[in-house]
């Protein structure tokens, strides 16, 4: 470990403490109550609500949002030290010395949360009452958003691992249901599936985290666990770190869990811009983040941390660099994105405020990229290629604005949020010092050139060059429910950067939580601007390859490592290779074993007692005489054995 | 003078006489009749040492047997009774169908 982060601990953590909760954070329930009311209404009361489900599906988010505002205002009021307020709201488990009360904890870290999950997760409600509109199931799918967004909010305010571990089931059971929600498509069937999977590992690691706390600390709740953490041996603290991250990497498709991700995209896009920007990936982030006292002791499991995001940011964006798939480029760009955020979260005190304002601003680009890549499929009969859109800038003005500016914002443009997000982080890691230091902070700086070149390959691919329509494609801008969420997104995607990290604010805001970073070094510093160089490479790079020259309909053959991205960098030929295959052949094995052996063994001792008892019972003759003759031997035998023992 | 030994002689003939008689014969009538025969045999050796002793122990257990073999008479012979009209036969060979 080097310099900054070591010395830092002492004086930059943050000591967790919290106050009952008063007022209107006392409500702090309705949070919850509202997205569940909605799903339940939704869910719950069949066709009757076809017609104006949707209303009370947008409704609920917004309701909660509005609720969340309060709260931050209310927070605001108070001084830095004493926002963090917990309140109890029940009982849950009393057993013996396991006691676990279901508590909700409002402090900067989760009322950020709370504010992303609701703000952005509204906005795209909003614009899914546009793109469903002829989806005749759009009911149930504003039934299943809404229990997304009450499982993502329960994961961010719960006060203790178990209510959170809840949360987290259930963001997992609504991207399922979600990802599969077209499920008479066998691809979105078996994509939903392999999301499930994949999640459940990662969810494996945090459920034994939590048994680990249980074990080691006879509490669950953070206010139980952070104290004590630093009495734990330094084994312990570095498994739970470890195990923490595998379920970060589970939830947030980060090496090695990373497969899900880019079949998730089988979904509606509506989902895909939630799972991608508001919930769900944001989760694993928030988790590691949350437990930062714990991964405050544990360089070992920090540095897995900021390897798996080095690797993920640029194995995402790679992948991204290949796909013809607006979807799917995407979808490469988040798990990158969500690679920054990690790399900043390993990073301990330094990084713990800026992987937070990367993730707040990149849920406003993020959001709007993909409400954009939305509205061009509704508008392209669900055409998704990108070699079959081409000019659309003019036909979609609104959509080619804001998609503009998300796709500013992504690859760091000053002064676009992005820019200002994302630079901090390349700098902390140079900041980490050493070999790891250099490497983690060049993986950065060479992941926001790929970054530039994949959005601008995007960007010149969908709305610039000729038109290579299908026939029957006739686009015209999206309706306005559609562009006005993508509207507010834009203007978050130009402002929000730069209003979280100018001044500190978002630092200073979270400072009682995560602690504080060493001062910044100002904005344009050698890093920004070697990014900035590297930035503006990759985009020339992508404008001689796709904007300069005509873009064949057809894919060429490309090269080895084009080829090796579009197959997801053989992430599913690995999985398939070392875990699926050994896998079969290991029930294989079992089952022979089973049949062979188990019910070898029990099937050779009940013939045995078959064939045994089918010659006794040859004894049973009918003949009474023969009975009479055999409980007369009896008795003489009876008789002479009494004799003979008295005798 | 008789001895109680003569008696338990007597005792031990009829029994067996009515053992080997329920053992080889097939009329169901003749091995009811073998086992009166094998219990009064028993009745005469409880008589003959209740006499020995000098107690009416023995007696009271003979008068036991009896009612006890007056019953099984009853529900033997309805037994009988009924099989016979069924098969036309008292042979205890022939009812022999409740095997393995």
């Amino acid at each position: 470990m080097t310099g900054s982060v070591a010395g830092g601990h002492a004086s930059s953590a943050a000591v967790m403490t919290a106050l009952q909760a008063v007022g209107i954070q006392r409500a702090a329930w309705l949070l919850l109550a509202f997205p569940l009311a909605g799903a339940a209404i939704l869910l719950l009361s069949g066709k009757r609500t076809n017609s104006w489900g949707h209303l009370v599906g947008v409704a609920m988010p917004v309701l909660a949002f509005c609720y969340g505002v309060a709260a931050f205002i209310a927070m605001l009021g108070y001084p830095a030290s004493q926002r963090a307020r917990d309140m109890t709201l029940f009982t849950w488990i009393n057993v013996g010395r396991f006691h676990v009360t279901i508590g909700l904890l409002l402090d900067p870290l989760s009322i950020s949360f709370v504010l992303l999950i609701t703000g952005i997760g509204s906005l795209i409600h909003i614009f899914a009452v546009g793109y469903m509109s002829h989806d005749p199931e759009r009911r149930r799918f504003f039934g299943y958003m809404n229990l997304f967004v009450a499982a993502m909010l329960l994961l961010v305010v719960a006060d203790n691992y178990l209510a959170l571990y809840v949360g987290w089931e259930g963001v997992g059971l609504a991207s399922y249901l979600l990802i599969g929600f077209w499920q008479y498509k066998p691809t979105a069937a078996t994509a939903a599936k392999k999301a499930f999977i994949a999640n459940r590992v990662g969810d494996a690691g945090l459920s034994l985290a939590i048994m680990l706390m249980f074990a080691t600390f006879g509490s669950v709740t953070f206010l139980g666990v952070f104290p004590a953490a630093g009495g734990a041996s330094h084994t312990v603290q570095t498994a739970l770190g470890l195990l923490l991250l595998l379920g970060a990497c589970g939830k947030s498709a980060q090496l090695p869990l990373q497969s899900w991700l880019l079949d998730a995209m089988e979904g509606p896009t509506p989902v895909s811009a939630l799972i991608h920007a508001a919930t769900m990936v944001t989760a694993g982030v928030y988790l590691i983040v949350r437990s930062n006292p714990i991964f405050n002791l544990s360089p070992d499991a920090r540095l897995a941390v900021t390897v798996v995001g080095a690797a993920t940011l640029l194995f995402g964006a790679i992948i991204g660099a290949a796909k013809d798939d607006i979807k799917k480029a995407l979808a490469g760009s988040t798990m990158s994105q969500i690679g920054y955020m990690t790399l900043a979260a390993g990073l301990g005190p330094a990084g713990y405020a800026f992987a937070i304002a990367h993730l707040l601003a990149h849920g406003f680009f993020k959001a709007g990229l993909f409400l954009g890549a939305g509205s061009v499929k509704h508008e392209m009969n669900d055409e998704v290629d990108m070699r079959r859109f081409g000019g659309l800038a003019k036909i979609m003005p609104i959509t080619f604005v804001t998609f503009l500016f998300g796709y500013l914002a992504i690859i760091g443009v000053p002064p676009f949020s992005g820019f200002f997000s994302k630079d901090p982080i390349i700098e902390a890691a140079f900041d980490k010092g050493g070999a790891s230091g250099a490497i983690l902070g060049s993986a950065a700086l060479l992941g926001a050139g790929i970054t530039a070149f994949y959005m601008t390959r995007v960007m010149f691919m969908t709305f610039a060059g000729e038109r290579r329509w299908e026939e029957n494609a006739h686009p015209h801008e999206a309706p306005s429910v559609m562009t006005w969420p993508m509207i507010v997104l834009a203007v978050g995607s130009l402002g929000a950067g730069g209003f979280l990290i100018l001044d500190n604010r978002l630092v200073t805001f979270l400072a009682p939580v995560v602690g504080t970073p060493p001062a910044s070094h100002g904005i344009f510093t050698a890093p920004a601007i070697a990014s900035l160089a590297l930035v503006a490479a990759g985009a020339a790079i992508a404008w001689a390859m796709y904007g300069r020259r005509e873009v064949p309909v057809r894919a060429p053959a490309g090269r080895f490592a084009t080829v090796a991205a579009r197959k997801d960098l053989y992430g599913d030929a690995i999985n398939e290779s070392v875990l699926m295959r050994p896998g079969q052949w290991l029930t294989r094995l079992s089952v022979y074993f089973d049949n062979r052996g188990l019910d070898g063994l029990v099937n050779t001792l009940a013939a045995a007692m078959g064939g045994t008892s089918g010659r006794l019972r040859r004894l049973q003759t009918g003949f009474v005489r023969s009975y009479a003759a055999a409980m007369f031997l009896g008795a003489v035998l009876l008789v002479g054995a009494l004799l003979l023992v008295k005798i | 003078m008789v001895s109680p030994a003569h008696y338990v002689a007597l005792s031990v003939i009829l029994f067996v006489i009515g053992a080997v008689g329920v053992l080889v014969r097939r009329n169901a009538i003749v091995i009811f009749m073998c086992v009166e025969l094998m219990l009064n045999a028993v009745n005469l050796a409880f008589v003959a040492f209740a006499r020995m002793h000098g107690n009416l122990d023995g007696q009271v257990i003979a008068f036991f047997v009896m009612v006890v073999a007056a019953a099984e008479v009853v529900v033997g012979l309805a037994i009988l009774t009924s099989i016979f009209r069924t098969r036309r036969s008292a042979s205890v060979d022939d009812a022999s169908l409740l095997k393995y």
